[in-house]
């Protein structure tokens, strides 16, 4: 037994080493930034900053946005996920493959072929022409942005709640059906309720990177609608502000605590948990 | 002055490529110390820096970065230190007042002064007063560049930016100096101005100007307008060449307001380890055949006249893209670094811009 914890320690050492080097101290480093001004003495205006007009409204905007993309990608993904689920296991490995296989490509390409799409003389406006049908002209506006992150994120959703699908018993469902309920009943009274724990994990998968996004608005949205994610990203690249970016991060940080806080009130045994 | 965002990725790749290449394929590499250079994405020619490190037997070790608010605190830093760095104009005037930068002992870059042309030296002291500590690398110009199937009439103003006729059809430069210098010009201010007023005048019209504009880009206005996306953009005078070469539609213009003549130039860090490595690859770099090798490369204008005078095309040697005659227009300025507080209120100003 004391030896076990002996090796349980040995190896779990690297990781400990790693998350040290790379979560924790740079964490410090962000509240270190964000509590300070230039001069290196305490302050909250970084915090406070966020109250301000452009700031509020970028983080307004942010939380709008993700928040549509999560429930266009909850619907989207439920349905999907039942029929994974339903199949037989030959079909169903080769779904899900097709289902991460763009993972394995770069987010960042992914969404550079989605600008080569959309735009005005791009694939599928050439396509439309082609047939005299009218141009669709959502590129540089929140559709746009709403379409990418749904993209790039619905995998993120499908794959929790799958799991939580399969690992349904189904004799929890059949003694449903034997008890007289039908289809509909069975599914709210049933199937829904145990598969919420991947519901919430999936939409904290989804929420929280659509949350602090900001190549997605770059790309997608032409730079022309400010998410928090851009506002926080130009402090550190072209304003040179790392205060104020680390401030604002730190604010944003208090929304990805309340989401994950929320699910992990949900989901207390990690049964959504795909990773 | 370039802004390579969407090359970002491939980066790291590069960079760890280039160690590679340059530290296992060179056998007599490292014999003589090395020199580290930071440099903008995609502005050498990589055949360049093997010639240096074959001729001399030091080995380079190249980074990148892609803007100068990134690279500034990596050296204030000091955490790598580097030895060439390659910033713009009121960049080098931040890091020496900022004392970042060491004097250039000209003795051993007799290339440069030999080279250079006066006129960029002249220039160059805008933001290095006494041409202690910057070699010019490349220049240029800000312009527009219009599609001419479909623009109707002839354009030379800022003016054209704002024509309701091209809404959805205007790409703007997304940065904060850049976009503030063509509101700031079209109102007739200094682009350099910290005067309030002027610089709420020039907000305003950049809000204003805002449902015209396609889109907030950076080095994508090339591409775009490339594939014809927009008829209308701001643009570097060095992709302007390189557009003109895939899209024979595309012209570019110097506006009559005035614009930036920006200029990118080696420097020395302070704590360089390799100061005179340095030195000696900044006078590889003015070598006109060198020179002439990374103009064809990058197609951003030299300063070098040597250099210039070797290009064979003489469409290219003359053209008014890469070598205007400056003294045609009125109102050139160049990017001058104006303080924090200045840079503060710029900032909050185009986040005013960015979020309306």
């Amino acid at each position: 037994m004391k030896n076990n914890r002996l090796t349980g320690k040995l190896l779990s050492s690297p990781y400990i080493v790693w998350a040290v080097i790379f979560i924790i101290v740079p964490l410090g480093m962000v509240f270190y930034y964000g509590l300070t001004d230039k001069t290196g003495a305490f302050t909250i205006d970084n915090i406070t900053a966020v109250m301000s007009a452009e700031h509020a409204k970028a983080l307004w905007i942010s939380l709008g946005l993700s928040l549509i993309s999560t429930v266009i990608c909850f619907f989207l993904a439920y349905p999907l996920a039942m029929i994974l689920a339903n199949m037989n296991v030959s079909q169903h490995s080769f779904i899900v493959l097709i289902f991460i296989l763009p993972m394995w490509m770069n987010f960042l390409l992914r969404t550079l072929a989605w600008q080569t799409l959309l735009e005005k003389t791009g694939v599928i406006n050439n396509i439309l022409s082609f047939f005299h049908l009218p141009a669709l002209n959502i590129i540089n506006t929140p559709y746009a942005i709403i379409l990418g992150m749904v993209y790039n994120f619905l995998p993120f959703m499908v794959l929790p709640i799958y799991n939580s699908l399969v690992k349904i018993d189904a004799n929890v469902v059949n003694a449903a059906k034997d008890l007289g309920a039908n289809n509909i009943q069975t599914f709210f009274k049933i199937t829904l309720p145990l598969s919420i724990p991947g519901i919430i994990s999936g939409i904290t998968m989804v929420f929280i990177p659509a949350l602090t996004t900001f190549v997605i608005s770059k790309l997608l949205g032409g730079s022309k609608i400010l998410l928090i994610g851009n506002v926080i990203e130009e402090e550190f690249t072209q304003a040179g502000n790392w205060h104020l970016g680390s401030g604002l991060s730190i604010v944003l940080m208090v929304f990805i605590i309340i989401n994950m806080a929320a699910s992990a009130i949900f989901d207390k045994d990690g049964e959504g948990s795909f990773l | 002055m370039k802004f390579r965002i969407s090359k970002l990725f491939f980066l790291p790749i590069c960079a760890i490529f280039f160690l590679f290449s340059s530290g296992c394929g060179n056998a007599a590499g490292n014999e003589n110390g090395e020199v580290v250079v930071y440099n903008w994405g995609e502005y050498l020619d990589p055949e360049a820096i093997s010639l240096f490190e074959e001729e001399t037997g030091i080995q380079v070790i190249y980074d990148e970065f892609e803007t100068n608010e990134i690279m500034f605190p990596k050296v204030e830093a000091g955490a790598t230190q580097y030895d060439v760095i390659c910033p713009s104009d009121y960049m080098i005037q931040k890091m020496i007042e900022n004392d970042l930068l060491a004097e250039l002992n000209f003795d051993n870059i007799p290339n440069a002064k030999a080279n250079i042309g006066t006129q960029y030296w002249d220039r160059s002291e805008e933001f290095d007063p006494d041409n202690k500590y910057s070699v010019p690398y490349c220049w240029g110009t800000v312009g527009i560049l219009y599609n001419k199937t479909m623009v109707d009439e002839p354009i030379d103003s800022w003016t054209v930016l704002w024509d309701e006729k091209y809404q959805d059809n205007i790409l703007m430069q997304d940065s904060v100096r850049d976009a503030f210098m063509v509101g700031l010009k079209l109102n007739g201010y200094s682009m350099n101005s910290t005067d309030a007023g002027e610089l709420e005048t020039a907000k305003n019209s950049l809000i204003q100007q805002k449902p015209l504009v396609q889109a907030y880009v950076v080095d994508q206005v090339r591409d775009k307008m490339i594939g014809n996306e927009a008829a209308i953009g701001v643009i570097y005078s060095g992709e302007a060449i390189y557009t003109q070469r895939e899209n024979p539609d595309l012209e570019y213009v110097i506006p009559k307001e005035g614009t930036n003549v920006w200029i990118d130039s080696w420097v020395i860090a302070k704590n360089a380890p390799n100061k005179e490595n340095g030195e000696k690859f900044i006078d590889f770099m003015c070598r006109p055949e060198i020179a002439l090798m990374n103009f064809e490369y990058i197609t951003y204008s030299t300063p070098n006249d040597a250099a210039r005078d070797l290009i064979e095309d003489d469409d290219i040697r003359n053209s008014p893209i890469a070598f205007p005659d400056l003294n045609q227009f009125q109102n050139l300025e160049t990017f001058q670094y104006l303080g924090e507080e200045a840079d503060q209120m710029y900032n909050s100003l185009w986040k005013e811009v960015k979020s309306e």
